[in-house]
């Protein structure tokens, strides 16, 4: 076990995946020799050449689209799209080509990309790259959607994400890449997809949470707890495929539900974790379920960011009301 | 040119001039080196008239309610033949777009999963094993950077295939065309990029679709050539796609193909062209039909009589009937297919959906 952060972490299952697998290439903007601007990639292109880790032009529905035609001549491509705001440019080739590949020809071709890509808010980039949107990814069915929250979990999640024979999206922390640190083994292992991790047994409220809003979750659990309220905290880790029972299961333990997350309200996957806990959960509920989430802006600049995401405070107050809700 | 730029900078007034070799009266032109044996240019023959014969019939079923919306190659027949047999299924790809029946056919696809898939049954979207060809493409121009991918996949791996891609003048518009292109040039992937110019794209003429005087001028700029061809000429057509094929195995990279050709029949079966066609043009575009000099060409030779074309044509009678008989038995799609192929493995979200919709275990 070393310490590691998320970068680390990450960089780390790419190089060991690459070593284990040739058919793995990574591609995308600056990801070779600059070693990406974040530097996820760093050192890899030295290491595995300049043929399988490659510099693209800045064009990414060609990226992602010609990732397809690669993954029919046998590669693993490992597309990185710079932030998830620039997966707009190739949204269609993510939603409505990678995704469907399999379905539309029954299987007789298939795609195994891994598609990652920084985001999220409060580090104070430029407009247009602080965005979630992976409510709509989770509709582009036939691709998984991947949200680590934790080093350990990115290593091993990735590594499930470049073995597995469907398209991932694989999204990344942009807030957590340095800040958030933890214990990661050296040697490979991989995590299953569709199954959440309980980071913190609680007997009173439930707090669901993916990616970002983990931390936030946790903080507001410990504020709670000064409070003498018992949260149990979920990383659900993968929204496609969705831990139903292990959701259902720990709401049912304490009756109460938050959901948090970076998104939007509106259509934001809360929505559907709420809707599957009304429709499966709904007889062991004490009090209505509440989301907290950002609100429906458009992303603020930069200056104002603070106030659009989530943070403990408001999670802490939103479980306060749900407590004194009988 | 006072207050303009110097003539360096401008655009070429002018097309390129289409690289032709058979002409309208069945006689190769002057200078004219076609690389098809007689033999080909038979196999070529039986790949269009079979092309023709199955869109009359899918024509006629589709008016019949028996089949669904087409995109018939009515009068493109050359292009796509000629591009076929320059092809080695073997080792090369073919990327479709819609309306490419004698490419996909060619390349290893069953008449029948064409009339399936025409009838909106999910099967007919199955590639047999080993078959280098992907799914029809229905979203202009997605699929050319697919097979920018396969190009450039085949080339990591030190292989010599390549890949050929269609789309039309009006796909050419779109982003995905010139990102592509950018890529293709940047990596040296041996793509062909083959540009239908059939004029039309449903009802925006081709003068709506570039400012341009031709398209193929536009690849130089990528770094590549670009050729234009008589798209309705069967033996040009092969003649240059066969040298982009040897570049792209020579590791020279990509080309672009325009083969200046005539959409003869409407853009699908849910057009009416008689709308915005100008007859005459249709007619004076009818005078160059890519089989009718095929046929002239081979008669000369004493390969072609009117005996031959009887024989030929209840064959290929046949093989259409016969495809059509077996779709007709195909067993319908059941409901569960809706929820297959998904993903590898099946997920809890989508086993519960269908045990909601179809009963079963959840």
């Amino acid at each position: 076990m070393t310490k590691m952060n998320m970068v680390e972490a990450i960089r780390e299952g790419l190089k060991q995946e690459m070593g284990r697998d040739e058919s793995v290439m990574l591609m995308g903007e600056d990801v070779g020799h600059l070693g990406g601007v974040f530097r996820v990639t760093d050192g890899l292109q030295q290491l595995y050449s300049s043929r399988r880790v490659v510099d693209t032009p800045l064009a990414e529905s060609v990226i992602a689209g010609s990732a397809l035609g690669l993954a029919l001549t046998g590669w693993r491509p490992v597309v990185e799209i710079q932030f998830l705001g620039f997966t707009q440019q190739c949204f269609h080739q993510i939603n409505q080509q990678i995704s469907r590949v399999r379905f539309r020809t029954r299987s007789s071709q298939n795609v195994p990309i891994t598609i990652r890509s920084p985001f999220g808010g409060c580090v104070r980039t430029p407009e247009f790259h602080s965005d979630s949107m992976e409510q709509t990814f989770a509709q582009s069915s036939g691709l998984k959607v991947v949200m680590p929250a934790n080093p350990y979990d990115a290593k091993g999640l990735l590594a499930q994400a470049i073995r597995d024979d469907d398209p991932v999206l694989f999204l990344e922390p942009l807030r957590g890449y340095r800040l958030i640190t933890g214990e990661v083994p050296l040697e490979e292992y991989t995590i299953p997809f569709g199954e959440l991790a309980t980071l913190r047994e609680g007997s009173d409220i439930t707090l669901i949470a993916w990616s970002a809003a983990v931390p936030v979750a946790e903080k507001a659990a410990e504020l709670a707890a000064e409070k003498a309220i018992s949260a149990h905290v979920v990383d659900l880790r993968t929204l496609v495929p969705l831990d139903e029972e292990g959701i259902v299961a720990a709401v049912e333990r304490t009756g109460r539900c938050v959901v948090v997350h970076e998104a939007q309200a509106t259509a934001g996957f809360g929505a559907e974790v709420l809707t599957l806990l009304q429709e499966q959960a709904f007889y062991s509920l004490e009090a209505p379920m509440r989301r907290v989430t950002a609100p429906d802006t458009p992303y603020p600049m930069p200056g104002i960011e603070d106030h659009f995401i989530p943070n403990a405070d408001r999670v802490l107050s939103v479980i306060e009301e749900v407590m004194a809700d009988q | 040119m006072p207050g303009d730029f110097a003539p360096q900078y401008q655009p070429k007034a002018k097309a390129v001039a289409p690289l032709a070799m058979l002409g309208e009266n069945g006689k190769l032109k002057r200078g004219a080196e076609p690389e098809l044996s007689d033999e080909q240019a038979l196999e070529g023959l039986r790949l269009m008239m079979l092309g023709r014969a199955f869109d009359e019939k899918c024509l006629s079923q589709q008016r019949q309610g028996r089949l669904g919306t087409f995109a018939p190659i009515f009068g493109q027949e050359a292009t796509l033949a000629g591009t076929a047999l320059a092809m080695d299924p073997a080792r090369d790809w073919a990327v479709p777009q819609y309306r490419e029946f004698p490419v996909q056919y060619r390349q290893g696809i069953p008449m029948l999963s064409l009339i399936l898939y025409r009838r909106g049954h999910p099967d007919g979207g199955i590639i047999p094993d080993g078959v280098n060809v992907m799914a029809t493409q229905v979203s202009l121009a997605a699929q050319i950077p697919h097979a920018v991918g396969l190009g450039w996949g085949m080339k990591l791996k030190d292989k010599d295939g390549v890949s050929v891609v269609f789309f039309g003048d009006g796909a050419s518009s779109e982003g995905d065309f010139h990102e592509s292109c950018n890529l293709a040039g940047v990596v040296d992937a041996p793509v062909i990029f083959l540009l239908q110019n059939n004029q039309w794209a449903i009802s925006t003429p081709r003068a709506i679709q570039t400012g341009g005087s031709d398209f193929a001028s536009r690849a130089p700029s990528y770094g590549f050539p670009g050729v234009s061809v008589d798209g309705n000429d069967l033996f040009a057509v092969h003649k240059v796609v066969s040298d982009a094929v040897r570049r792209g195995r020579e590791g020279k990279g990509a080309t672009l193909v325009e083969a200046v050709t005539y959409r003869m029949g409407m853009h699908t079966t849910a057009d009416d062209p008689t709308r915005y066609v100008d007859p005459a043009e249709r007619e004076r575009w009818g005078k160059k039909d890519p089989i009718d000099r095929v046929q002239k060409y081979l008669a000369a030779k004493d390969l072609w009589d009117d005996a031959k074309a009887s024989e030929w044509e209840a064959g290929i009678r046949d093989e259409v009937e016969d495809a059509f008989t077996k779709a007709d038995a195909y067993a319908a799609p059941r409901a569960e297919a809706i929820y297959e192929h998904v993903y590898a493995e099946t997920t809890q979200t989508l086993a519960r959906q269908r045990a909601a919709h179809l009963g079963g275990e959840g």
